[in-house]
C-alpha cells in the first residue's frame, strides 16, 4: 500500500505546505522576500539548536541540558567583556567551558551508563544554577562596549540575507557532511540504530557517544553566540523557560525517532520550517499568545495522530527504547 | 577714663556675658538627651526582615534587597533572603515558613494578586508587618510601595501617541506574560489612552513573556507588515532590548518610537536609551523604592501600630528617561554602588 510508505516527514512536510500556502492565499504581506526573511531568522536559532540535539537522538540520547550550554557559556563572554577581558580571551573561555560539559555529559553517559535523560537533565540544572551562582552578577547580562562587532554574527547581513540565516544555512551543510560523509557520522548512525551490534563490529561506540554530547554542547554555546548578538544580551533565565520542548518539538515533528538511528539534517530543516510558518502567520494575523499555544498544540496532534495512524506501532516496527 | 571708654568696655562685657551664657548653660549640663531615639533603636534592634522576591538575580531585586539592607543593618536589624526562583509554589511554601519564624516583617514581591493573598492575611493576624513591593496582591497590608502601572501603561502611551502625531498612526503594544497583573494593570493603561485617541491603529498587541528573543521576533515580523510603524509601547526594558534590536535592523531607529519601563539600572536603562534604542524608559527608580520600604520599616516598628491595623501605599515617583537625562548621574543607579 503506498498509504504506508508517508513518512512522519511527509506529513510533516505535507502540513508544512498546506500551511503555507494557505498563508500565501489569505494573508497579504506574507509572500514577501523580506517576510519570508523574517520567518527564517527569528526560527535560525532553534533550527541550530535542533541540530545539535538531532546528533544526539539520532545516537539514540536525548540533551535536555541544550538550554543551559545556550546561556551560560555565551553569558559568561558577556560577563568577561563586560568585566574588562577582551573578547578572544573570554570566547575561548567559554568553548573551554562547553567543552568541558560536553565531556563530563558525555563520560557520565557512555562510561558511567547513567541514562541520558536524567544525566543531562541534573547537569543543566547544575551549569545554569553554577552561572547563577558564580558567573553572573545578574540574570540579564547585558551588551558591553568591548563587544563591538561582535553583534554582527546576529545582526549583520551579507548579501542582503540576515546573518543567522547564513549561520544556520552553514551548521546545516556541516552537521549533513559530519552525519553522511565522515567516518564518526556512520558511528553516531551503528551507534544510535543499535549499540551492542555497533560494538561487537569493533565501533568505539564510547568515544562515540562522548563525542556527540561535545557537538551538541558546542552547537549549543554557538547558538547561544548567535541569539546574545541577535538581542544585544543574554537572558539567562532562557533557561527556566519551555525553549527546549520546542527544540525537541523541532527535531521528533521533522521525523527523527528518538529510538535513534534515522533522519538527518533534513528533517531538522522540516521541522524548523513548520514552526516558523506557523509563528509568523500567526504573529502577522496578531492571535493572541493562549491562541498560538492552541494552534501549535492542535498542528502537533494532527501530526503525532497522522503518524500513528499511517505508521502504526506494533512489534516488529517498535524498537527498544522508543518512548 | 574718657566716658567714650567706659561705654565700650561696658558693651564688651555684656556681649561677653551674653556669649558665655549662651555657652556655658550646655556645656555645665553634658548634653541634652533626645527622648524619642532610644526607643527607635530599641524598636529596631536585633528585629529581623525576610525578604521573599520572585526571584533574585535581577537588577529589581538584587537593588532592592541591597537597598534595604544598607539602610536597616546599621540599626542591628538581619535582613533575610529567601529565593523561589519564578516558582509560585516554591514561593508560597517559603511564605508559609515564614510566617512560622516570625519575622518583624516580610517584604512580598508578588507573582501574581492572588496566590499569596490568604497568607498575606494571616501572616499580619500573627502579628508580622507585610510590606508589598511593586507588586501589590489583592489583599492591601501595612504598606505597599511600588509603581503605578496604570500609570505606567498610560504615560509610555502617551508619549507613543505623541510621537506618532502627523504620522501613519500605526502603534504595536509588547506585553509581557498573560498571567502577570502588572501587565494586565498596564494594558489598562494603554487602553485607557488609547480610547481617547481613536486615530491610533493598535496593528500587533502580542505578550511575549518578558523575553528579549520573542520580543525581537514579533517586533521583525510586525515591523514587515508595517513599516510605517510609528511607534511601540513595550512592558519592561529587560524585554524589549529584543524589541529596540529589531527595530535597529529594520534601520527604523528614530522613525519608530521606542517605550517602555523598568527599574532604572544603569545598563538595563540609561546606556540604552543614550544608544538610541529606547526613545523613553520610565523608571520607578529601584534605590528610592528601596529607601521607601525601609522607610514604613522603621516607622512601623517604632509607631507601636499592630500589624493591620494601618494600610497605606506609597506609589513610586516614574522618573521619565529620555535623551536629556540619560547623561546624568542621578537618573540611573549602578548595582555595584548600592551593593557597597
Amino acid at each position: 500500500m503506498a498509504l504506508s510508505r508517508v513518512s512522519q516527514q511527509g506529513i510533516v512536510l505535507g502540513i508544512f505546505a498546506v500551511m503555507f500556502v494557505a498563508f500565501v492565499v489569505f494573508l497579504p504581506g506574507f509572500f514577501t522576500t523580506a517576510n519570508m526573511l523574517t520567518l527564517l531568522q527569528n526560527v535560525s536559532v532553534l533550527g541550530i539548536l535542533g541540530l545539535a540535539m538531532a546528533i544526539v537522538v539520532i545516537g539514540r540520547g536525548i540533551d535536555i541540558s541544550l538550554i543551559a550550554v545556550l546561556a551560560v557559556p555565551p553569558g559568561l563572554v558577556l560577563q568577561m567583556v563586560q568585566d574588562g577581558s577582551s573578547l578572544p580571551a573570554a570566547l575561548s573561555v567559554a568553548l573551554l567551558l562547553a567543552v568541558a560539559f560536553g565531556v563530563f555529559n558525555g563520560w557520565l553517559i557512555a562510561y558511567a551508563e547513567v541514562p541520558a535523560l536524567f544525566t543531562t537533565l541534573a547537569s543543566g540544572l547544575f551549569l545554569a544554577g553554577f552561572g547563577q551562582a558564580a558567573l553572573f552578577s545578574l540574570d540579564v547580562v547585558q551588551w558591553s562596549p568591548g563587544m563591538q562587532g561582535f553583534e554582527w554574527l546576529g545582526q549583520g547581513r551579507l548579501l542582503g540575507v540576515p546573518l543567522p540565516i547564513i549561520v544556520f544555512a552553514l551548521a546545516c551543510l556541516l552537521v549533513a557532511f559530519l552525519l553522511r560523509s565522515t567516518r564518526p557520522g556512520a558511528y553516531i548512525y551503528a551507534v544510535g540504530d543499535n549499540p551492542n551490534t555497533a560494538r561487537v563490529t569493533g565501533i568505539p561506540t564510547r568515544p562515540i557517544i562522548v563525542l556527540q554530547y561535545v557537538l551538541a554542547a558546542l552547537i549549543g554555546c554557538f547558538a547561544g553566540l548567535v541569539m546574545a548578538s541577535s538581542v544585544n544580551s543574554m537572558p539567562t533565565r532562557i533557561f527556566n523557560s519551555t525553549m527546549i520542548y520546542d527544540v525537541i518539538l523541532v527535531v521528533v515533528l521533522g521525523g527523527i525517532g528518538l529510538s535513534g538511528g534515522r533522519g538527518g539534517v533534513l528533517n531538522v530543516v522540516i521541522g524548523t520550517l513548520l514552526i516558523g510558518t506557523m509563528l509568523n502567520g500567526m504573529t502577522i494575523m496578531d492571535v493572541s499568545y493562549s491562541g498560538q499555544n492552541l494552534v501549535k498544540g492542535v498542528v502537533l496532534l494532527i501530526a503525532v495522530i497522522a503518524d500513528s495512524f499511517v505508521n502504526p506501532r506494533n512489534e516488529e516496527t517498535a524498537q527498544q527504547g522508543d518512548i | 577714663m574718657s566716658v567714650q571708654l567706659k561705654r565700650t568696655a561696658l558693651r564688651l562685657i555684656v556681649a561677653a556675658s551674653a556669649v558665655a551664657a549662651m555657652v556655658l548653660p550646655a556645656r555645665a549640663q553634658q548634653g541634652l538627651d533626645e527622648p524619642f531615639q532610644g526607643p527607635f533603636k530599641a524598636a529596631l534592634a536585633g528585629k529581623t526582615v525576610a525578604y521573599l522576591p520572585v526571584a533574585m538575580n535581577f537588577d529589581l531585586t538584587e537593588g532592592w534587597f541591597a537597598g534595604v539592607k544598607r539602610e536597616l543593618e546599621p540599626f542591628g536589624m538581619k535582613v533575610i533572603v529567601r529565593d523561589p526562583n519564578w516558582s509560585t509554589s516554591a514561593g508560597a511554601q517559603a511564605l508559609t515558613t515564614l510566617i512560622s519564624e516570625k519575622p518583624s516583617v516580610i517584604i512580598v514581591h508578588n507573582p501574581d494578586v492572588q496566590t499569596y493573598a490568604k497568607l498575606l492575611q494571616r501572616a499580619e493576624k500573627e502579628g508580622i508587618f507585610i510590606i508589598q513591593i511593586n507588586m501589590g496582591s489583592v489583599y492591601r497590608s501595612s504598606a505597599f510601595v511600588g509603581a503605578n502601572w496604570i500609570e505606567v501603561g498610560e504615560r509610555a502611551t502617551e508619549a507613543v501617541v505623541k510621537a506618532c502625531e502627523g504620522k501613519s498612526g500605526k502603534i504595536a503594544v509588547m506585553q509581557g506574560a498573560l498571567s502577570a497583573a502588572t501587565s494586565a494593570y498596564t494594558l489598562k493603561g494603554v487602553e485607557d489612552v488609547l480610547a481617547k485617541h481613536p486615530n491610533i491603529k493598535v496593528v500587533s498587541s502580542q505578550a511575549a513573556d518578558w523575553d528579549a528573543a520573542k520580543a525581537k521576533a514579533i517586533t521583525q515580523t510586525v515591523l514587515k507588515q508595517n513599516p510605517d510603524l510609528c511607534g511601540i509601547v513595550g512592558f519592561w526594558d529587560g524585554m524589549d532590548i529584543g524589541t529596540a534590536a529589531a527595530v535597529k535592523e529594520a534601520g527604523l531607529t528614530g522613525k519608530v518610537f521606542v517605550a517602555t519601563s523598568g527599574g532604572g539600572e544603569r545598563k538595563g536603562a540609561c546606556e540604552l536609551v543614550k544608544s538610541g534604542a529606547f526613545d523613553l524608559n520610565l523608571s520607578y527608580d529601584v534605590p528610592t523604592q528601596a529607601a521607601d520600604m525601609a522607610a514604613m520599616i522603621k516607622w512601623l516598628l517604632s509607631s507601636g501600630v499592630k500589624p493591620g491595623q494601618v494600610k497605606g501605599s506609597i506609589y513610586t515617583t516614574l522618573i521619565p528617561i529620555t535623551k536629556e537625562n540619560a547623561d546624568s548621574q542621578t537618573a540611573c543607579w549602578n548595582l555595584s554602588d548600592l551593593k557597597k
